[in-house]
């Protein structure tokens, strides 16, 4: 056993790279150039523009640097307020408990994770760890600052940059992986679902809270009204920003709606995936479960 | 000396037989000017229906009113809410000679199209020297200046930019500093002279902020002084003050009809 690790070794080590270094590595040059050249000419959406995959990474991260330090008030302001609702029952759809170990991906500012740890604080009793994943570090520092004046234990959050995409996490060490408005701002949905289901342990639980589809025509306008009308408006008035504000109303627009979504989750692995509405379709909590 | 008088002879019959192209190295500079100004104007520009230039009317009315430091509200509030005014401002413009000029021209005031160190050099009393003096001791720049956003002719988008990057040259020329006294001041003859919603509110409501002792000063000494000047001079905005810059002030006094304010020290 330890001699055949052994020479398998010195294959790897000594015989490739020296006999097969050439043409291994003309093979795999032009691979690599054939993907890049597929993957530099794919096109995606950014809200309602066109634009290559390799490009919607950077904007969207601009995006976000850019209304880091408004996020939360605009937030506020857009929702009227009703964003910590839709939250609030997040949290409580997840139910999580004193084993629970949630990695919250997209979570910038930390809303999802402050609430998670105030579910489990109760009666004083500290438990619960999350860790908070984001792209952007400016939302993560904005999410830092925010602990510390909630004076947030240390140690039950922790921060951590990364692509949701390509997650510097190991295999099934969650047991519940969320992530809260985060999941239309990426370039490949199904990679994200991907990694969401490795990096869970079996058993454990995938929650989406997401902008979606009224199933109102009459509500559905008066929402794109107020939408397109409205929200560039107060990006302007409030965070003297208003393309940000455009991409955010477009790309809701552009992600797929709530029937559409849950095929997604259930192509990568998830079982007894579900959706609920709230406030008539304006968002939708879609749970899963890897089995 | 032949061989140099022949080589300068021969530059002179390639260039004379050269295309177009480096021809533009030649051509009007003011051309390039125009250019820019419409390309600048293309990548700021955002499209709002009637609807929205309402509320960003509105909107930033109330916040500039709360918030006076905001000053890129203050700018959208211009852009939004004095659509007529800018016409009227368009309409005197296009009345008078050197306006002409500025409109064709389409002349921009910041630190990469004006040579500040150029304006140091110039002797006490000109125009140019008395406006770096005046950058340098408020700590402002002629950079801080937003592009503008919301207007959707380039006519009218030209008439506002200008308005906006001349306002440091109206305090020069007014002799009035940058504190609240000193804008308000400002703002009442712009408010005369160019009739912005932005400007009348700011001259109404900007005095609400002073202090109890520059409230004094400013109903015995600057406001009549303001009124007076604002309705007697010439339209600043027909100056063309980049080709002014080496006049002394006091010339420039006497052909706007301006008087400079004179406060007793008590």
């Amino acid at each position: 056993m330890a001699c055949t690790r052994k020479i398998l070794e010195v294959i790897k080590r000594k015989l490739i790279p020296n006999y097969g270094k050439q043409r291994f590595h003309t093979i795999s040059k032009t691979f690599a150039e054939v993907n890049q050249e597929e993957a530099s000419s794919k096109e995606t959406h950014f809200g309602f523009e066109t634009v290559k995959e390799t490009e919607k990474a950077e904007k969207v991260y601009s995006v976000f640097e850019t209304v880091a330090s408004k996020y939360d008030a605009m937030n506020d302001a857009m929702s009227f307020g009703i964003h910590r609702i839709w939250k609030d029952i997040f949290i409580q759809r997840l139910s999580p408990t004193a084993n629970t170990h949630l990695l919250d991906v997209a979570g910038g500012t930390g809303d999802i994770a402050f609430r998670f740890l105030k579910y489990l604080n109760v009666a004083g009793n500290l438990s619960g760890s999350v860790t908070v994943c984001d792209i952007n570090n400016v939302m993560l520092d904005v999410g830092r600052s925010r602990a510390e004046k909630l004076g947030i234990n240390g140690k039950q959050i922790s921060w951590l940059q990364g692509d949701a995409e390509n997650l510097p996490v190991d295999d099934a060490s969650f047991s519940a992986y969320t992530i809260a408005f985060g999941i239309r701002n990426v370039t490949h949905i199904d990679k994200v679902l991907e990694e969401a289901y490795r990096v869970l342990r079996p058993g454990g639980r995938f929650m989406c809270l997401e902008f979606s589809q009224l199933n109102n025509r009459m509500l559905q306008w008066m929402y794109d009204q107020y939408s397109f009308q409205v929200i560039p408006v107060m990006g302007q008035l409030i965070a003297g920003q208003w393309k940000p504000y455009q991409y955010l109303v477009e790309s809701i627009r552009q992600f797929p709606n709530q029937e559409d979504f849950k095929y997604m989750v259930e192509d990568a692995g998830f079982r007894h995936v579900s959706y609920e509405n709230l406030s008539f379709g304006v968002v939708a909590i879609h749970s899963g479960f890897k089995l | 000396m032949l061989r140099k008088l022949q080589r300068v002879y021969q530059l002179r019959c390639t260039w004379s037989r050269t295309s177009i192209v480096p021809r533009r190295f030649f051509a009007d500079v003011n051309d390039l000017n125009r250019i820019k100004f419409e390309e600048d104007f293309s990548s700021s520009h955002i499209e709002t229906t009637r609807f929205q230039k309402f509320l960003l009317a509105v909107g930033s009315a109330a916040v500039s009113l709360l918030d006076p430091m905001r000053a890129d509200m203050i700018a959208v509030m211009g852009e939004t809410a004095g659509d007529t005014a800018i016409k009227y401002m368009l309409q005197k413009m296009q009345s008078d000679n050197e306006g002409q000029e500025i409109l064709r021209n389409r002349p921009r005031i910041n630190s990469r199209t004006v040579d500040l160190e150029k304006l140091r050099q110039m002797p006490d009393g000109t125009l140019g020297r008395t406006y770096i003096k005046f950058l340098d001791s408020n700590k402002v720049t002629p950079d801080s200046r937003l592009p503008v956003q919301f207007v959707d002719d380039i006519e009218l988008a030209y008439v506002i930019q200008r308005y906006r990057e001349v306002h440091d040259l109206f305090h020069t020329i007014l002799g009035m500093p940058t504190n609240m006294l000193g804008e308000v001041t400002v703002k009442w003859v712009e408010a005369i002279q160019t009739r912005l919603p932005m400007c009348v509110g700011g001259a109404l409501f900007g005095p609400l902020r002073l202090y109890p002792k520059q409230r004094q000063k400013y109903v015995k000494y600057y406001l009549p002084w303001a009124i007076e000047t604002g309705t007697n001079c010439k339209f600043l905005m027909n100056v063309f003050y980049e080709h002014r810059w080496e006049q002394p002030i006091k010339e420039l006094h006497k052909e706007l009809h301006i008087k400079a304010l004179q406060v007793p020290k008590s």
